[in-house]
């Protein structure tokens, strides 16, 4: 369980261009939630994940991962219980080493001068093959030469390679096109349910934010202004996506990437 | 002639345990190590103390131990002080200095004539009477004592870079973000790699100052670059494919280099051109790529400028 008490964020305090991301914000994230999170720009939902992630510390509140206060933890350790995935598909992976060195690390198994075992090779491959992109194959090829959407489901394996307490999605299709968004989500949603992870999905995609997860988290202006689950979000459509954000936020939803359908 | 390649050889090998250390700290973490220079006089300064007092095996432990020191706190000013990588370097760089002076027994040289070294060490165990199998090996001694460095640090790193914290440490100059996701602290992973090159740096030191039988403050002066310049110059030939090869390749690219001053000196060029000759190299290895990137640009540039001169001649007539 994810709990987050009272956090709040501001850049550049006390100078022009001081912004306050995130404004005494609480959220309580269960065990196996999928979480889908909507608002606008600027609204501090990846404010929200750095926090979470460890990108930087918050000023103020605590942030306890199973009854851990992990608030002032560095990102690195965090990192083992917290996997995350960016819009930019380049971050995830070394584009200088093979498939299977970026394997290697993300399992991170065995001592720090052991080498890649044979065993482990033959686990990398019955994983990529569930990706069904043909990697298997190309264990030693450097990851500089997959595509954009390889390079994203690739790393999707290497953040739940061990299965995470919670996994962070940051809008991680949004820089695909839309076969492979398709194809990454589809995988994103198998590796969630076989692995019964605890996620969390930015995404600007109103009808992806309904069909996914069991509960949908509206953002606006550093807080959460909408939280729902269960039956109720499963009867949501994007009209009342649309007309509840006005209704919370006082203003139309503005997000220059909103897709409606 | 065969006395000047051999000189060339070896001059150029003790150098690529430079080049291989640059290989480790500049190619794989993406690091450039200005305190090489000192570094390397700091490598010859302590091998030639310890050689000095009749312990030549135990002087190139010495030296690698001070290299690691050295390595250490450049890391640390880079990691853990926020201080600019380039610049954490320069310091070093400059304090060695005086440390090196001090080790030297506030000297600016040290003197190694008639002393033990690993050199003259190998020389004895070839020149034994009766040992005639060894004996036509006797004239390459020299060259024969720093290929087994080499190829001993070649060995080491295809070893240490194919194993985890070799895995990330290559990780950490090519996608820090993706070694902190790995649950590595890329700082752990700096530190290390930094300590490993200077190392291999300072054992670079110890065999020139038992080779030519003297250290002095200036005997790492410019390293950096020539090291440099020798990478790069291995990275045309060999700059793709598995670690032990870029390694070879690098090696190659530090006798290249060696050879090509030789010659250059043959023709008659004063001696202390050698640091402006791998100034240039640096520059036009870097540049030369940077440039192939860049000349359809230009060209196209050139090229719709002449269209608009072209336009303009049309309308005076």
């Amino acid at each position: 369980m994810l709990k987050i008490e009272h956090i709040s964020k501001t850049f550049n305090p006390g100078t022009i261009n001081e912004k306050v991301a995130i404004k005494d914000l609480s959220l309580t994230v269960n065990d196996g939630d999928f979480i889908t999170i909507i608002g606008s720009n600027g609204a501090g939902k990846s404010t929200l994940f750095n926090a979470i992630a460890g990108s930087f510390f918050t000023d103020s509140g605590r942030i306890l991962l199973d009854d851990e206060d992990i608030t002032m933890q560095s990102d690195h350790k965090r990192a083992r219980k917290i996997g995350r995935l960016f819009q930019d598909p380049m971050l995830g992976s070394a584009p200088g080493m093979s498939i299977e060195e970026n394997l290697t690390l993300a399992a991170g198994r065995g001592g720090w001068l052991s080498r890649i075992t044979k065993a482990e090779r033959n686990a990398f491959k019955e994983k990529l093959s569930l990706l069904e992109m043909g990697l298997e194959d190309r264990l030693e090829q450097p990851v500089g030469l997959l595509s954009g959407g390889q390079r994203q489901a690739l790393t999707l394996l290497m953040a739940t390679y061990n299965p995470p307490k919670i996994l962070l999605l940051d809008e991680h299709t949004a820089a695909l096109d839309p076969a492979t968004a398709d194809k990454v989500i589809e995988l994103t949603k198998k590796i969630v349910e076989e692995n019964n992870l605890t996620c969390l999905m930015i995404t600007h995609n109103m009808q992806q934010a309904l069909e996914l997860g069991n509960r949908l988290i509206m953002m606006d202006n550093g807080n959460v202004i909408y939280d729902v689950s269960g039956d109720e979000k499963k009867s949501l459509t994007t009209e009342d996506l649309l007309r509840k954000f006005k209704e919370n936020a006082g203003n139309a939803l503005d997000n220059d990437r909103i897709l409606l359908s | 002639m065969m006395l000047l390649i051999q000189t060339t050889l070896e001059l150029g090998l003790i150098s690529s345990l430079t080049v291989l250390a640059l290989f480790l700290s500049y190619s794989m973490l993406n690091v450039c190590d200005l305190s090489t220079d000192g570094c390397f006089t700091l490598g010859a300064a302590v091998g030639a103390m310890v050689a000095l007092s009749g312990h030549p095996i135990l002087a190139v432990f010495a030296a690698m131990f001070a290299g690691v020191i050295s390595g250490f706190v450049v890391s640390i000013l880079q990691t853990k002080m926020g201080i600019d990588s380039l610049l954490s370097g320069i310091v070093v760089n400059t304090g060695l200095y005086s440390v090196n002076i001090a080790i030297m027994g506030d000297s600016s040289q040290v003197n190694l004539n008639k002393v033990k070294t690993v050199f003259t060490m190998m020389r004895s165990l070839f020149d034994k009477e009766g040992n005639t199998a060894l004996g036509i090996w006797l004239d390459w001694y020299k060259t024969l004592t720093v290929l087994f460095f080499v190829i001993i640090v070649i060995l080491f790193l295809a070893f240490f870079l194919r194993t985890r914290l070799g895995l990330a440490i290559r990780a950490t100059g090519n996608n820090s973000a993706m070694v902190k996701a790995s649950s590595i602290n890329p700082a752990f992973t700096t530190i290390t790699g930094l300590c490993v090159a200077n190392a291999i740096t300072g054992l670079s030191g110890c065999l020139m100052a038992q080779y030519q039988k003297s250290a002095n403050i200036d005997i790492g002066g410019g390293m950096v670059t020539i090291a440099l310049a020798s990478l790069l110059i291995g990275g045309v030939f060999m700059s793709r494919g598995k670690i032990a090869k870029r390694a070879v390749g690098a090696v190659i690219g530090a006798v290249l280099f060696r050879l090509v001053y030789t010659i250059a000196l043959r023709f008659n060029m004063p001696a202390s051109m050698l640091k402006l000759v791998s100034s240039v190299i640096v520059v036009i290895a870097i540049f030369g790529p940077y440039m192939r990137s860049r000349y359809p640009m230009f060209m196209r540039k050139l090229e719709l400028k002449k269209g608009y001169a072209g336009e303009r001649r049309d309308e005076n007539a």
